[in-house]
């Protein structure tokens, strides 16, 4: 009986500090919190190397102003970043650099990849240019266009913020490996050490 | 006499008859071979004393069947009776040709993309290494033989070098200076330009670029693919002002077809040129802004830009890359209302020029960053080959549709602003002063926009109609043939050049007479500008060179092609 008496007990006293804290906050998960502020305060990278990078600066503008959808802190530095927003070609001579890149941001780290020639290659297909950059890093969003319009960059940020309310599982992101890493060492000392990718051989 | 007859005779005299052989293309290009060996003596006369100040582009041409494979062209440009000269000489496969840097300090780029790009080698050039594709790769792709789509992979970085290559002696970094590497992708830099510069203190040293980190072998696209669907790729050369390429280009392509394009069509021409210099410079002043860490005028600015975004999209369906021309003329029609939008436009813009023009002109920390920062003299403008905004901010006055009248700019009323120092902030002011005279000259054209066809109507040339396509047998064949067949430019050569938002844009077309040009060579106008960067920061601090590279309005896009 003291048992069942104390059950009442506590639901009541549960019952009650539930409705206290309903009335000033709510519950949540940890993960999901933090979700909802990774999603809503993306520091994006404009990886702008063409023509999709003069459209970037139109996503950044005035009219569609990027800034309504939390992505609002451009940063130029890989270290402040965590959304990587390649616009533009990436040729064979840039693939390297954008691999280094994304290799100084810190996790986690989102990538974009704005526009044909980021995506496929675009109508490059040619002697210098790289087949899509998700051949050397992996990309979470392919925002299809040449260049797309900014509302198709708006949809392609929503997109992402969806996978990441959703914690969509990203095995491209947790496979991969540097195209040019070798015996485990990520990033390059300095900016002259060339040599150490020399042996990195491309898959 | 006819120009060509005089210089027949002057040549004639000073090196003796037949050693050059002089023609007129059916386009009107006048032509001077010469053996090889004769070049740099040729060169030197023409400078001195044929008038012809400017080297505009060296470029090779390959042709295998040949026994003296290669062809080294030479443009050369007479800034004083806009006369132009193109000096041709054969080049075997394993012989060298002596270096007109001598003569040109701007043929410095010219005849490095040329080796690497064909692989003629340029005796006595001081620097004779790779410019564009990256450091691993082999072989030289715009010869025939070079498959357009075979890739070859990079892994590393090349490191920080100056003169020579990193192998060579001669680049030792000093331990007394630091080595600093900017770009690509650095706050500082636009894009994907790196400059790396050694520094004492805060002064430089000596600084250099690398550049190809967007080379995306449009030259070599051009060769795989007809005329008209080369349209789209020349927009992606100078992408902030896109329209403008593509009229460089269709001009060049007509006039070796020997087609003059209807008034409307001229006009509606002028209009997209005149848009388009105005984004660009909204561009390069508001980046340029940015980089001095003014963040404002470039939103401000932008506002402006999305205002042409939407007369182009009105025009078109597309914002930035438009490839509105055709062969002939235009793809349609301007919609009903158009000019009056593009009047109405005109009347903000004035506005907002004037807005920006104190925001930015007049104020004392742009001032003191740009003023008496890294000037050019006209004398070395000239030299290096710049044209355009720059050339002009150095105190020559030189614009094509002026110097060089086309689609009826002569009958327009506009000034061409000119600086005094070829410092950075007579480059802001030339700029800022262009884009007044474009809106100016916008409104004289859509005031009186002639009616009639805004392309031609020849069945070689322009795709029928739809509703012809659709609508009648005779449509559907013509339409048929022109697919299969292509758009045929007789066999020839021709170098056309427009005043694009950067300067002299030149196209040299050589045509087989087979449906895709045999090779297109683009005279970017940054490229002659870019390469002139070392040695115009040398001795400056280092935030100068950021302003100075703002400033050139370097855009990677025709940098690198």
């Amino acid at each position: 009986m003291p048992d069942a008496q104390n059950n009442a007990q506590n639901n009541a006293l549960d019952q009650s500090a539930d409705e206290l804290a309903r009335s000033f906050a709510f519950t949540t998960k940890l993960d999901a919190i933090a979700a909802w502020g990774q999603r809503n305060a993306l520091w994006p990278l404009p990886y702008g190397t063409a023509c999709c990078g003069i459209e970037l600066m139109s996503v950044m503008g005035p009219k569609y102003d990027l800034a309504r959808f939390g992505a609002e802190v451009v940063r130029f530095s890989p270290r402040q970043a965590d959304l990587l927003l390649v616009a533009g070609t990436i040729t064979e001579k840039m693939a390297p650099i954008l691999v280094r890149i994304y290799q100084q941001m810190l996790e986690p780290k989102f990538v974009i990849s704005m526009g044909a020639c980021a995506s496929s290659g675009g109508f490059y297909r040619a002697y210098h240019v790289l087949q899509g950059c998700d051949k050397v890093i992996p990309v979470d969003v392919y925002v299809p266009g040449c260049p797309p319009t900014p509302e198709a960059v708006l949809d392609g940020v929503m997109s992402l913020q969806k996978m990441i309310k959703d914690r969509t599982p990203r095995p491209w992101k947790d496979q991969w490996q540097s195209p040019f890493e070798i015996n485990g060492q990520t990033v390059p000392s300095s900016l002259t050490s060339s040599n150490t990718f020399a042996k990195g051989v491309r898959p | 006499m006819s120009q060509l007859e005089i210089l027949k005779s002057d040549l004639t005299t000073k090196f003796g008859a037949d050693v050059f052989k002089f023609s007129t293309t059916a386009a009107g290009d006048h032509v001077v071979e010469a053996a090889k060996e004769n070049i740099p003596a040729l060169l030197k006369y023409l400078k001195e004393y044929a008038g012809f100040n400017f080297l505009m582009d060296v470029c090779g041409v390959d042709y295998p069947t040949r026994a003296k494979r290669f062809d080294v062209v030479y443009h050369l440009f007479s800034s004083a009776d806009s006369r132009r000269l193109r000096v041709k000489t054969q080049v075997a496969e394993g012989e060298s040709v002596q270096t007109a840097t001598t003569i040109w300090k701007g043929a410095d780029w010219f005849e490095r993309e040329a080796y690497d790009m064909f692989g003629i080698v340029f005796q006595g050039h001081a620097n004779l290494r790779k410019i564009l594709t990256h450091h691993q790769f082999v072989g030289h792709p715009l010869r025939k033989d070079y498959e357009a789509d075979k890739q070859q992979h990079c892994n590393s970085v090349i490191p920080i070098h100056f003169n020579n290559t990193p192998e060579k002696a001669g680049d030792v970094l000093d331990p007394k200076f630091v080595p600093i590497n900017i770009g690509p992708s650095h706050p500082a830099m636009h894009g994907t330009l790196r400059v790396m510069a050694e520094l004492d203190g805060e002064t430089i040293v000596r600084a250099n670029c690398e550049i190809g980190y967007l080379h995306r072998c449009f030259e070599k696209m051009a060769e795989t693919h007809p005329y008209n669907q080369v349209i789209p790729y020349t927009d992606r050369l100078n992408y902030c002002s896109a329209p403008m390429n593509n009229v460089g280009y269709c001009k060049t392509v007509e006039r070796l077809m020997g087609i003059e394009i209807p008034a409307r069509a001229q006009a509606m021409r002028v209009i997209l040129c005149e848009l388009s210099r105005v984004i660009d410079h909204i561009i390069a002043v508001g980046t340029g802004g940015v980089d001095l860490g003014a963040l404002t005028a470039f939103f401000h600015l932008f506002t402006y830009r999305e205002k042409v975004y939407n007369l182009f999209e009105k025009l078109c369906g597309a914002r930035l890359t438009v490839s509105m021309t055709r062969v002939g003329g235009m793809a349609y029609d301007a919609p009903e209302g158009w000019f009056n939008d593009v009047l109405r436009f005109c009347d903000e813009m004035s506005d907002g020029i004037e807005e920006i023009s104190k925001l930015m002109i007049g104020n004392k920390i742009f001032i003191q960053r740009t003023k008496d920062v890294c000037p050019v003299s006209a004398q070395n403008a000239i030299e290096w080959g710049y044209t355009g905004p720059l050339l002009r901010a150095s105190g020559v006055n030189l614009d094509l549709r002026r110097a060089d009248p086309y689609y009826g700019y002569d009958k327009l009323d506009f000034d061409v602003p000119v600086g005094t120092n070829g410092d950075i902030y007579d480059r802001y002011l030339v700029r800022i002063e262009e884009m007044r005279q474009s809106i100016r000259i916008i409104r004289q054209v859509c005031k009186n926009v002639p009616s009639g066809d805004y392309t031609v109507r020849d069945k070689g040339i322009v795709l029928p109609e739809k509703k012809d396509v659709y609508g009648n047998i005779e449509g559907l064949m013509n339409h048929f043939m022109l697919v299969i067949k292509g758009l045929r430019p007789p066999v020839g050569e021709i170098y056309d050049a427009t005043e694009a938002a950067n300067g002299e844009l030149g196209f040299y077309l050589v045509s087989d007479g087979s449906a895709n040009p045999y090779r297109l060579k683009v005279r970017p106008p940054c490229f002659a500008i870019y390469q002139s960067f070392p040695e115009v920061v040398k001795g400056s601090m280092l935030a100068d060179a950021i302003a100075t590279v703002a400033s050139m309005n370097v855009i990677a896009g025709e940098l690198d092609r």
